[in-house]
């Protein structure tokens, strides 16, 4: 039977460690392997990777004679809004500021929550940008900008 | 006697107005966040540790010390008025405590488990002052096999007590060392898998691992089932618990902080299997064993008495080997690094005032969390029913800010982005988190030691077996492996997570 729907579990995360371990070990032969007296920077990393890619292939390999577990559901939504709200804070906070980068996380962020309402999330925009800059900006110091580069700052 | 000139020294280090603040502020935020639905202590710790970067290090790990009590506190308080324990440490508390919550009995399960943290704590905290220097000592004759042995043992303990399978946390604490592998590498100056980029040279930072694997990727668990989370919150009514009720609670309160304070020095459990073991126990022994599950006052003692106490004692295989016993110490072991301090057996010889301060600063954080807690529950409740969807994107705010702080650098804010990707694809794949964020921290320091074992030993890898604590070691951490993964252990330790 087909292990991505008998064992997805096994089987992806086996997939995952292969992977990482093949990668890791393949960029450790640019670096020196030295000898066990005198380890050079691939030794250690070389052994991990080998040692990856075999927790790998016997995941892998189990996926195909064990059954496990569903994944269940994935929060695709919640994932991808989170992900994209951070990484949206990261690349506007130094040329925006925070008064337009945090009320743009806070409720892109919020949206990805079923119980999501504009009100409820512009309300708490205003409040937790004020905090911050309060706390963190002006309290604790955290060298950000309120008002970014891309206003002449 | 020598001991009492120690706490003498820990006393005054800690009584100053100044870190007694800092003990106190501790504690009050780490309840503050703690409390929150959903945060366990690691978040809460990865979250605050910047603010405590620019105190001088006795300050910072009073602080934190403080932090994580406070937070652990704070779990058990959501644990027991929502039933959404933050932490797997919390889980066994709410089975009970949410029962007596809503039979209108919140408030003596509070006051239960704040009075059985406080006397947990301060055994624990003797203990940890009798067993430290002793275990120092012995730790000082290690050698490079030794410690490396020891980390085996540790990695090895984190992936029995990890759930899920034990194939999946073996590769978890592997892929947690070759990352904590990236940077430049000390020995060669060469730099490893940074794919070229200057902000990797100095590999990537842990708290940025922890907060995307602990806080980002736990929010979007959490965004799974949003419609099941309850959000009825019981009302408080009287915090005392009944003469009944004190009676009931002192057996488990004891037997729970021995167990607690046993289990929490073993490394790679921490907390956690304290606070199952102290369950079940007093399931099997306690004459009211019928009750448990429906709101036995001893379901509340015994697992806050143990939690409490092994979160106490995890501190020994931190502050006297440097070895990490789970993510919470292994971000106070990070912090360390941060102030400057390398942990080891030596901090308690060369920096006695930090070490004893940070025992002294304990019991005294304890101590606030019990006439901190009680009077301010209303405060506390009131946080706790604060709705989910106004919640996470706060805590993602203070993720992203925190993490930018560190070393202000966006660059951080998108490597905590990736990893809360990471962590999320992990949780759904069954992989546990926390054995990896222990290989993280423990890579590099593995690596050193390894090279300077086979050093000496002139390249003879016999050496970890030859030595006999070496090889005690790791034979321990062998037969745990074997015996977890025996077919009749396996299937009991199964059922143990599934509680």
């Amino acid at each position: 039977m087909n292990p991505i729907a008998r064992n997805a579990k096994d089987f992806w995360t086996g997939l995952i460690y292969i992977s990482v371990g093949a990668g890791a070990l393949i960029i450790s032969r640019d670096y020196d392997m030295g000898t066990a007296v005198k380890m050079g920077p691939a030794y250690f990393p070389t052994i991990l990777s080998i040692l990856l890619v075999g927790i790998g292939i016997i995941s892998v390999l189990r996926s195909f004679f064990k059954s496990g577990s569903p994944i269940g559901v994935i929060a695709w939504k919640g994932l991808v809004l989170i992900a994209v709200s951070t990484l949206l804070f990261g690349a506007i906070v130094r040329g925006a500021g925070v008064i337009i980068a945090l009320p743009l996380l806070v409720i892109l962020s919020a949206s990805a929550s079923a119980q999501f309402s504009w009100k409820t999330a512009l309300i708490e925009a205003v409040g937790i940008t004020a905090f911050c800059i309060l706390i963190f900006l002006k309290g604790l110091g955290v060298p950000l900008p309120v008002l970014g580069s891309w206003f002449g700052n | 006697m020598e001991l009492l000139t120690n706490l003498g020294l820990g006393l005054s280090t800690s009584m100053t107005p100044l870190n007694l603040l800092y003990c106190l502020a501790g504690v009050f935020l780490g309840t503050l966040i703690g409390v929150l639905p959903g945060l366990g202590p690691t978040a809460t710790i990865a979250m605050l540790l910047p603010v405590t970067f620019t105190l001088p290090p006795v300050s910072a790990l009073i602080m934190l010390a403080g932090i994580y009590y406070g937070s652990q506190y704070g779990g058990s308080t959501t644990s027991i008025l929502v039933n959404v324990p933050g932490e797997a440490a919390s889980v066994v508390t709410a089975l009970d405590g949410y029962q007596m919550a809503r039979q209108g009995r919140a408030g003596a399960a509070l006051t239960t488990a704040a009075v059985g943290s406080f006397f947990a704590g301060t055994v624990a905290t003797i203990i940890l002052a009798l067993f430290a220097p002793p275990l120092a000592t012995i730790a000082l004759k290690f050698g490079p096999a030794e410690f490396f042995s020891l980390m085996v043992l540790g990695l090895l303990a984190s992936i029995v007590l990890a759930r899920g399978s034990l194939l999946h946390a073996a590769g978890m604490v592997v892929l947690g060392l070759l990352l904590g592998l990236v940077g430049t590498d000390v020995n060669s100056g060469v730099q490893r898998f940074t794919f070229g980029l200057l902000r990797l040279a100095d590999g990537i930072g842990f708290v940025v691992v922890a907060m995307g694997m602990f806080g980002l990727a736990e929010i979007t668990r959490n965004l799974e089932n949003e419609e099941s989370r309850s959000t009825v919150v019981t009302k408080v009514a009287s915090l005392m618990p009944t003469r009944e009720d004190w009676k009931r609670m002192i057996g488990p309160i004891l037997r729970g902080t021995c167990i607690g304070s046993a289990l929490g020095i073993l490394p790679g459990s921490g907390s956690i299997l304290g606070s199952f073991a102290a369950y079940a126990i007093e399931k099997k022994i306690s004459k009211n064993s019928k009750e448990f599950g429906k709101g036995a006052i001893e379901g509340v003692a015994a697992p806050e008495s143990a939690n409490n106490a092994g979160a106490q004692t995890s501190f020994i295989p931190m502050l006297t080997l440097g070895i990490p016993s789970n993510p919470v110490m292994a971000l106070m072991i990070g912090a360390m690094i941060i102030q400057g301090i390398q942990p080891g057996p030596s901090v308690i010889t060369e920096q006695p005032q930090l070490f004893w301060g940070i025992i002294v600063s304990m019991w005294i954080g304890n101590l606030f969390l019990v006439i901190l807690n009680l009077p301010m529950i209303g405060m506390w409740v009131r946080l706790v029913s604060v709705p989910y969807q106004m919640l996470f994107p706060a805590i993602l705010v203070f993720c992203s800010i925190g993490v930018f702080s560190l070393n202000n650098t966006e660059f951080d804010v998108y490597a905590m982005a990736f990893f809360g990707l990471v962590g999320y694809i992990f949780v759904k794949l069954d992989c546990e988190p926390a054995p990896m964020l222990l290989a993280y921290i423990l890579g590099p320091m593995m690596e050193e030691y390894v090279r300077r074992a086979l050093l000496l030993s002139r390249g003879d890898p016999t050496v970890f077996f030859t030595r006999p604590i070496s090889a005690g070691l790791l034979a321990l951490g062998a037969l745990a492996v074997i015996a977890a993964s025996l077919p009749a252990l396996h299937k009991k330790r199964e059922e143990a997570f599934r509680e």
